[in-house]
């Protein structure tokens, strides 16, 4: 049975994929290892896992606003996660999702980042708002 | 959102390809935050190092630097953070030919766009500081903490893309810190010990940031003593927007929105209380071995009154490790005149212009120099420089500068 959790934000398209879901923060630069597609930084919740093709379910955007062109980089070379679901959100994530063009929602009326665990099957519906955990 | 006439115009392509493409990317950001309209900017700033760029990025920039000349020029001054070089200097740092050729194409391009290559995040200080309530758009955390917070200027974070957008268009959505009701703030500090080095205010806003939580989080904090200077107010706003990607502070009595407005209702606030004892622990979570491999100052750019300080205390030492400092191009001649740059590398450092440190590679740089031990003054690339594979640690320009000597934190 799908469970649906609603957003005030939405951008991009919809699309599914399984997620990794920690409540830590996201900064391409300070997080990632881009060029082999893991989380890098040791005391992240996520450190050592493979973020390419899933959906990133964290906390809140962190750092500073290199990820606003680092997110079309990893596009470009295909190691990038499918889409993002944040708590908060800083502008730049949202400025490089939108030069990307990666699917984001943020802003939920509860934690998302407890409510969802890694390895769930989520769909990103931005245009609806909505999150939509399809295990 | 709400256009005029000339963002009509802009967005119907009469500007040219160039700027209905800056302004489409605009509405897209600010229809996702729910701006109604725009606000003029009258300065851009980029961050836009080729390590962040990649070859994509790069090429993306190169695609509009070749429409005509009429089309892709910025409207308003614009100006940019660090490179990730210093060409001159490339050499002692390992950087591949690679990295250079792709630093060359950027500055070509940002070159063709109209940019002034500043190369610097401390602009503040040195190009032109923005004013009380002058709306900017302005790129790197550190610049727009301390233009929104000690200058009173108005600006969200500005990655490169939109910082660009805003330099094309002159203008950007009005969300956000350009708007009163997001200047209030959401969480009170009170500090029961005043910084005295520039490690230590790093400590402190770097603490406020992590306790304080995110981009819309405005802290306000009482108790520190005495006026901080601007180089103090540098590190505490830098390592702020690092830890907890904070965009405005007030302190109680010193910065200007602070004077107008007083408390702005934060004595409602729960007050987070923080003593001399939390950031020390701070300071001592990073230090987790004595052995050093390098010593880097940067982050932000150091002042001439940083170099001046760095100087005089490496003034008769010759150091056995690496010791990096990294200034902005508009300071290192004066550094040069006054002599400041030959005290630190006659003890064998190396002064770097128009660069960052970590915004240069730096994780190829530590492969292809050995490096892993770092240690620092600066808050704020201690925060960053754990997910780039180094072991950072935190501490004093005295005890850094020792550290380059010995090899060894005391």
């Amino acid at each position: 049975m799908s469970t649906i959790y609603h957003a005030n934000f939405g951008m991009g398209d919809t699309i599914e994929a399984v997620c990794l879901a920690a409540s830590d923060g996201f900064s391409a630069r300070y997080d990632l290892d881009r060029i082999h597609g893991k989380f890098s930084r040791p005391a992240h919740k996520l450190y050592g896992q493979d973020y390419h093709g899933k959906i990133l379910v964290l906390d809140t955007a962190k750092g500073g606003v290199a990820t606003a062109w680092m997110l079309y980089e990893m596009k470009s070379r295909d190691v990038y996660p499918a889409g993002i679901a944040l708590n908060s959100v800083n502008p730049i994530l949202v400025q490089g999702a939108a030069h990307a063009g990666i699917p984001m929602l943020a802003g939920f009326a509860e934690d998302i980042t407890t409510a969802i665990t890694s390895g769930k099957r989520l769909r990103i519906d931005p245009k609806t708002k909505t999150l939509i955990c399809l295990d | 959102m709400q256009l005029n006439h000339e963002e009509k115009a802009m967005l119907g392509g009469e500007f040219g390809p160039v700027a209905k493409a800056a302004i489409e990317h605009q509405i897209k950001v600010g229809t996702f935050f729910g701006a109604t309209d725009f606000v003029e900017v009258s300065q851009s700033h980029i961050m836009a190092d080729t390590e962040s760029l990649g070859e994509a990025g790069v090429k993306w920039l190169e695609f509009l630097a070749g429409h005509s000349l009429k089309d892709r020029f910025v409207r308003i001054p614009t100006i940019t953070d660090p490179r990730g070089t210093d060409f001159s200097k490339a050499h002692v740092l390992k950087q591949t030919k690679t990295m250079l050729t792709l630093e060359e194409r950027a500055i070509a391009a940002f070159t063709k766009l109209g940019v002034s290559m500043t190369d610097t995040c401390i602009n503040y200080q040195t190009i032109m500081a923005p004013i009380l309530g002058e709306h900017v758009a302005f790129g790197d955390t550190g610049v727009v903490i301390y233009s929104n917070s000690v200058c009173g200027a108005r600006s969200n974070f500005e990655g490169g893309p939109s910082a660009l957008s805003a330099g094309l268009t002159g203008r950007t959505p009005r969300y956000g810190y350009h708007q009163d009701e997001h200047r209030r703030p959401t969480h009170r500090f009170r500090v029961h010990y005043t910084p005295k080095t520039l490690n230590e205010w790093g400590s402190l806003g770097g603490l406020i940031g992590r306790k304080s939580g995110n981009y819309w989080t405005v802290p306000f904090v009482e108790g520190l003593q005495g006026i901080p200077g601007s180089d103090a107010l540098k590190h505490f706003g830098a390592a702020m927007a690092s830890f907890g990607s904070n965009a405005l502070f007030h302190l109680d009595g010193i910065t200007p929105e602070a004077r107008i407005y007083g408390d702005f209702g934060a004595a409602n606030l729960p007050v987070v209380e923080i003593s001399e004892a939390d950031i020390r622990a701070l300071q001592d979570s990073y230090r987790v071995t004595n052995e050093v491999d390098v010593v880097v100052f940067s982050a932000p750019q150091l002042s001439l009154i940083e170099l001046r300080d760095l100087a005089a205390i490496c003034g008769g030492k010759k150091f056995t490790k690496p010791l990096l400092a990294v200034t902005s191009p508009q300071v290192k001649p004066d550094s040069d005149r006054m002599g400041y740059t030959k005290s630190i590398e006659d003890a064998g450092g190396t002064v770097f212009s128009g660069m960052c440190f970590y915004q240069s590679y730096a994780r190829e740089i530590a492969e292809a120099n050995g490096w892993k031990r770092l240690v620092t003054n600066s808050a704020k690339m201690v925060n960053i420089l754990g997910g780039y594979g180094y072991v950072p640690m935190l501490a004093s320009m005295e005890e850094c500068v020792d550290a380059a000597v010995t090899g060894r934190l005391s």
